[in-house]
């Protein structure tokens, strides 16, 4: 169920100005791909522009072509809705909709397909649940408020929201960084399992992180303050840690800048 | 569990696995369908013979959103058309709204701009018939500003002050009561705040009919509008302010004088003036407790007054074409004082907003 | 809306306390006796608010008991309005609380779903060019003085209704409801005044719903978009369910305003004392307008009769008033639970 993302020749922009530039890169599926890189290089943009939630900024918008298994998110017939919900996506802050209880969060997006039998919804909450790492702490009180919970449950209740659709890619941007190391650890450990059903990207600040839990490993930068973000390279995660092919790569890593 | 994962995660599964591409309806389909209503509409309105324009525009709304709702469901799918359904409601709502008030505003001007002229503006109603022409409103402009005047000297101080209280001192008690009351107050009826004044002033302490009487009736409506729009100034200004300014040794009240209140000034006069542009347009206090006059009164404390809404109200009374223009022209000079107050009151706002600093 | 955020006068409060002692310490009498008198000054405004207000509903209470001691009839009941014959004063309110309560449900079933239209529109529906602008003008015409409104319902709305209502007599007029007993008569009804008061309360309830829909935090749009939500999906899901107590308190503003409306009212209908579910008819009341069209020729029982139906007025809106603030706390510790 997991797809490859093939991306070539894609710049994104908001209103006038380019965020990011002329970006091309091969995403293998049933593997976690980590994009790392300063503040401002456009990773973030770049990860929404794969699921097509950059344009839901006013103004925003993207030229270049991003094939989901030979089929161009971009093209002139394309639904974003349906991208969406083939492309999960999960947030930097946990955000589970406070008006609704767990239970109701991670069906939200099955209620929105139009699945309304019990049943369904019922195994579809325990296994999405139980796929988050979540199930054995909230299995007592599915009808509590999904804000109730503390910020690392939040986050695992977002990605048990995100893979109840069955989306083919989990999109995450940053999504350890509100959190504190105890449950960073649990989504880590959280990742390595999804890897084996999705195809992941990440987005993180933390490069021991991006170390930690990715197979490959994207390094993004920006020539200065009001140039757009561009790749400088992607390689097997071990490669780009150890021996990265570029000088501003090891520069970014050793820590000599950003 | 991942084989239980898998079975349960099959089962929604036909639903979910849609084609990423769907027909979509060109971008120009709402304006086309739009346009195409409205046509419909007027061949129906017009076959019809229907008089009201009215009935053409219902026509044309229900037309708009059930064929945007068919179309969409015919081409795009279920969800889609529920989409550009609500889609179509939203638009026609804002259609909804811009029809009757802008109509409100271009039908004043229309009738008023031909009545409203240098005669008219600087004579009174002093031995003009009530049905010929001529005639003019400086006695009801004369009495609004005066008793709008009085009116503003009487609430702007208090409610400032209790707002300085609630925000800066209120504790306990006190200050929950008279947060409680100030929200109760906001909601009283203008009539009944009339009544009030009519019963203690008027009825118990037989005072006669004045500017004034009207002017304190208006002071009650005014000041929980001031008080609220006070409070939440001063609870914008940053408490950093007041620490720094208590940490040179200021006392309390010179910090709140020379500190909190310049800081928050823009939003107070912003709040004090959207206040007097309200009470300028109410009418039934004023008629109740100010009376009627056709000639020039300068003393608001003596006698009946005029005042521009009452003028108009009384215009509309006489019922004949003269009045009716005349109470149209009174309608346009007040519409321009209001709007002219609340864009002077923004504008305030906006120089001198207490974020920026200043 | 009019309830304050729960941090901020706390921590201005606990600022107070904390410099109280430093105050105390001051050895400038001086800076003590200027802030005693400005604090004295400040809590006697807000005391001299309560004043008021008690005197209001004292004197309310006072004049009303004189007058509907004089009734002769049962004040609830009673159709005609008649306090000041001599013989026999008999006056009751039943006409016009029917005539207030109607016409303002009239106001509020057409304005809330409008005035919601209106705020997505300018929170999420119009491109920002006409967004900015036009929600500008909403705001101005929250200003315009009711009497215009009125001016213009009676001038203008009126004739143009002609057709609308007999066109609702001719395809609803089984429901007796929308029966118009006599066609073509100028439609000055309780009908016309509400739909004259929901144009009159749509800018307040747009503008505050509007604020509301604004507020609502990005990350949970984006959260049901990122799930394959559609626009209108998203606005149910994640815009409506966190706006829900700012519309409640933006409804209930304008059906304060709808409730206590005079002059507009007293402008359009064409009163009378006949209760009818005719709506569509001319005749019927409210209590803000009797209160202005008898008020001239009043005498004294007719005086204080009038009051004690602005005492009934005043109840109703501080029912309303507290009702809305109820629902407002009652749904604020469920949605605004974080962010």
């Amino acid at each position: 169920m997991a797809k490859r993302i093939d991306v070539s020749g894609l710049s994104a922009y908001y209103g006038g100005t380019k965020a990011i530039e002329d970006i091309s890169m091969t995403i293998e599926p049933r593997s976690v791909t980590a994009f790392i890189g300063p503040s401002g290089c456009g990773k973030s943009t770049f990860l929404r522009t794969l699921n097509r939630m950059h344009e839901v900024i006013p103004g925003a918008r993207v030229e270049g072509k991003v094939l989901l298994d030979d089929e161009n998110l971009y093209g002139s017939t394309v639904d974003p809705v349906a991208v969406r919900r083939t492309v999960g996506m999960v947030f930097q802050r946990p955000n589970p909709f406070p008006t609704m209880s767990i239970y109701e969060n991670v069906v939200a997006g099955l209620k929105l397909a139009g699945v309304k039998k019990k049943s369904v919804l019922d195994g579809v909450v325990e296994s999405s649940l139980k796929g988050a790492n979540l199930w054995n702490e909230v299995k007592d009180r599915l009808n509590k408020p999904g804000a109730g919970l503390s910020g690392g449950q939040q986050q695992r209740l977002c990605i048990a929201r995100a893979i109840a659709v069955e989306p083919q890619v989990l999109l995450m941007d940053e999504p350890c960084s509100a959190l504190d190391p105890i449950s960073t650890l649990a989504i880590e450990d959280l990742i390595g399992e999804l890897k084996e059903r999705f195809t992941i990207v990440i987005v993180t600040h933390n490069m021991q992180q991006a170390a930690r839990v990715s197979d490959r490993t994207a390094f993004f930068n920006l020539a200065g303050v009001g140039q757009p973000g561009k790749l400088i390279e992607l390689d097997d995660t071990q490669r780009i840690f150890s021996n990265p092919s570029v000088q501003a790569t090891e520069d970014y890593i050793s820590g000599r800048f950003g | 569990m991942t084989t239980a994962t898998s079975t349960a995660d099959r089962s929604p599964a036909p639903q979910l696995r849609r084609p990423l591409t769907a027909a979509r309806l060109p971008r120009w389909a709402p304006a086309g369908i739009a346009v195409l209503s409205i046509a419909l509409a007027c061949a129906i309105g017009a076959g019809a013979g229907l008089a009201s324009h009215l009935q053409w525009g219902v026509i044309a709304a229900l037309l708009f959103v059930s064929i945007s709702y068919g179309v969409a469901a015919k081409v795009e799918g279920h969800r889609q058309a529920k989409d550009r359904f609500f889609t179509s409601l939203v638009w026609t709502a804002f259609v909804l709204a811009v029809v009757p008030l802008v109509a409100l505003l271009v039908y004043t001007f229309q009738q008023g701009s031909s009545v409203v002229d240098g005669n008219f503006l600087n004579h009174s109603m002093r031995g003009v018939l009530s049905s010929g022409p001529g005639g003019g409103i400086y006695h009801a402009l004369l009495g609004t500003l005066q008793q709008v005047g009085l009116a503003t000297l009487i609430a702007a101080p208090i409610g400032l002050l209790t707002a300085v209280y609630l925000v800066e001192y209120g504790r306990g008690r006190l200050a929950a009561a008279v947060t409680f009351f100030v929200d109760v107050m906001t909601g009283i009826p203008s009539i009944v705040a009339g009544l009030f004044i009519l019963s203690v002033w008027n009825l118990a302490l037989g005072f006669d009919y004045s500017g004034f009487s009207g002017s304190l009736a208006l002071a009650i409506l005014m000041m929980p509008v001031v008080v609220r729009s006070t409070e939440e100034m001063l609870k914008l200004v940053p408490n950093e302010l007041r620490e720094a300014a208590f940490a040179l040794g200021v006392p309390k009240w010179k910090t709140i004088l020379r500190v909190v209140i310049p800081t928050a000034i823009g939003g107070i006069t912003t709040g004090v003036m959207l206040a007097v542009a309200r009470i300028t347009g109410e009418t039934a206090p004023v008629l109740m407790l100010v009376f009627v006059s056709d000639s020039i009164n300068t003393d608001p404390f003596n006698g009946p007054q005029m005042n521009l809404p009452v003028y108009i109200w009384q215009q509309y009374g006489y019922n004949n074409q003269y009045s009716y223009a005349r109470a149209w022209g009174a309608a346009l000079v007040l519409i321009a004082v209001v709007m002219g107050l609340n864009l002077i009151a923004r504008g305030i706002a906006r120089w001198r907003s207490p974020k920026t600093g200043h | 809306m009019t309830s304050s955020p729960p941090g901020v006068p706390r921590e201005t409060t606990e600022a107070s306390t904390e410099t109280s002692p430093r105050r105390r310490s001051s050895l400038q009498g001086n800076s003590r006796r200027g802030d005693s008198i400005f604090r004295g000054a400040s809590a006697g405004s807000g005391i001299l608010l309560l004043v008021i207000m008690a005197a209001i509903a004292g004197f309310l209470i006072y004049r009303s008991s004189i007058a509907i001691n004089k009734d002769t009839t049962s004040f609830l009941t009673t159709f005609e309005w008649d306090p000041d014959n001599i013989q026999k004063p008999s006056f009751g309110i039943a006409v016009l609380v029917f005539g207030t309560l109607v016409s303002a449900a009239i106001a509020m079933v057409i304005a809330v779903p409008v005035a919601i239209g209106i705020a997505l529109f300018i929170s999420h529906y119009a491109p920002r060019r006409i967004a900015q602008p036009f929600a500008y003008l909403v705001d101005l015409l929250a200003a315009v003085p009711s009497i215009i409104y009125g001016l213009w319902g009676a001038l203008f709305l009126v004739p143009h209704l002609g057709g609308l209502n007999s066109w609702l007599d001719h395809y609803l007029g089984w429901t007796y409801i929308f029966k118009l007993s006599h066609p073509g008569a100028p439609a000055r009804s309780l009908f016309t005044v509400g739909i004259l008061l929901a144009i009159m309360v749509l800018p307040i309830i747009t503008a505050v719903s509007r604020e509301v829909f604004r507020q609502v935090p990005r990350m949970h749009e984006e959260a049901a978009l990122a799930l394959g939500a559609t626009r209108w999906e998203m606005i149910r899901t994640a815009v409506l369910p966190f706006g829900r107590p700012g519309i409640i308190s933006a409804s209930m503003l304008g059906l304060g305003r709808a409730l206590g409306e005079t002059i507009a009212v007293a402008t359009v209908l064409s009163a009378s004392n006949v209760l009818s579910l005719h709506l569509l008819d001319a005749g019927g009341g409210t209590f803000a307008q009797n209160i202005a069209l008898k008020f001239g020729e009043a005498g004294s029982v007719g005086k204080d009769a009038l009051m004690a139906s602005g005492l009934v007025l005043f109840v109703i809106t501080l029912l309303v008033n507290g009702a809305a603030r109820m629902i407002v706390a009652r749904r604020k510790e469920y949605s605004g639970a974080n962010s």
